[in-house]
């Protein structure tokens, strides 16, 4: 892929308030860029997802978003403390979320299925204690939308 | 349903300035959830999303997955900041006293689906 594009949205740790913020930033550029609408949606909703993970488990991290001009890639990085168990963690229903978290409308294990939904192709790696980066693959060849 | 209707049929009260082009706008679907992750799981586009959840991330919600309109229920009123980034995004909130339940039966009475269409 070449890409044409690549910009990064720092995500703070435990950041409830600001959490989102950098999905919607992303939405409105890919809006202001005349991608297909449905396909904006399903990145909007993967990166918010993946914000609202880092937020909840991870350490401070970043959402960033790569295009070329027929594919997305959004990929949602944190410092740790990493995924223990990735297929456990894929499980719809699965969450290690507190529940104060739970309060607030998030960590009910739908975060990753929900990511894995809506993108064209997901790429889980974490590393105990370091790091977990989310990569999610968007196709804009698909003039349709693609699955949602 | 127009969003006027819906209003009527939910005794509800704005939080936001009200205007004509989205009172006169279309709503056929409904979520109830107090779990966001629900509603950006479904077909929650132009959608009407209700919620005893009052944070700032029922508004982010409505923005990332484009839903048409949020009502509280149970008589529910956010914090203000909450209310602020309804206004400035222009998206349609209100306030109901009645409850989830009958929130959900009357709309369903007057031909509101699931965010998937089904009855």
């Amino acid at each position: 892929m070449k890409p044409v594009f690549k910009k990064s949205y720092p995500i703070k740790k435990r950041d409830f308030v600001q959490a989102g913020t950098a999905s919607i930033g992303i939405k409105n550029l890919l809006k202001s860029m005349g991608i297909n609408s449905q396909i904006v949606r399903r990145i909007a909703v993967c990166g918010y997802e993946g914000e609202m993970n880092t937020v909840m488990h991870g350490g401070d991290g970043q959402l960033s978003i790569e295009m070329s001009s027929d594919l997305i890639i959004i990929e949602v990085i944190d410092n740790g403390p990493g995924i223990e168990d990735i297929e456990k963690a894929m499980e719809k229903g699965f969450s290690t979320a507190a529940q104060e978290y739970r309060e607030m409308g998030f960590g009910a294990g739908m975060g990753l299925p929900n990511m894995e939904k809506n993108a064209d192709s997901i790429e889980i790696t974490s590393e105990k204690f370091k790091e977990t980066r989310v990569k999610m693959m968007f196709s804009l060849v698909d003039e349709q939308g693609g699955p949602n | 349903m127009k969003l006027a209707e819906i209003v009527s049929v939910l005794d509800a009260s704005p939080l936001v300035k009200e205007n004509d082009k989205q009172l006169n706008s279309s709503i056929t679907t409904g979520g109830s959830s107090d779990l966001m992750s629900d509603i950006l799981a479904g077909l929650s586009e132009g959608c009407l999303l209700l919620t005893g959840l009052t944070n700032i991330q029922v508004i982010r919600t409505a923005m990332i997955s484009g839903v048409g309109a949020v009502v509280f229920v149970r008589g529910k009123i956010p914090p203000e900041d909450v209310i602020e980034l309804a206004q400035t995004e222009n998206i349609p909130l209100y306030t109901t006293p009645c409850s989830m339940f009958v929130s959900c039966g009357r709309l369903y009475a007057h031909g509101i689906t699931g965010l998937d269409g089904n009855r």
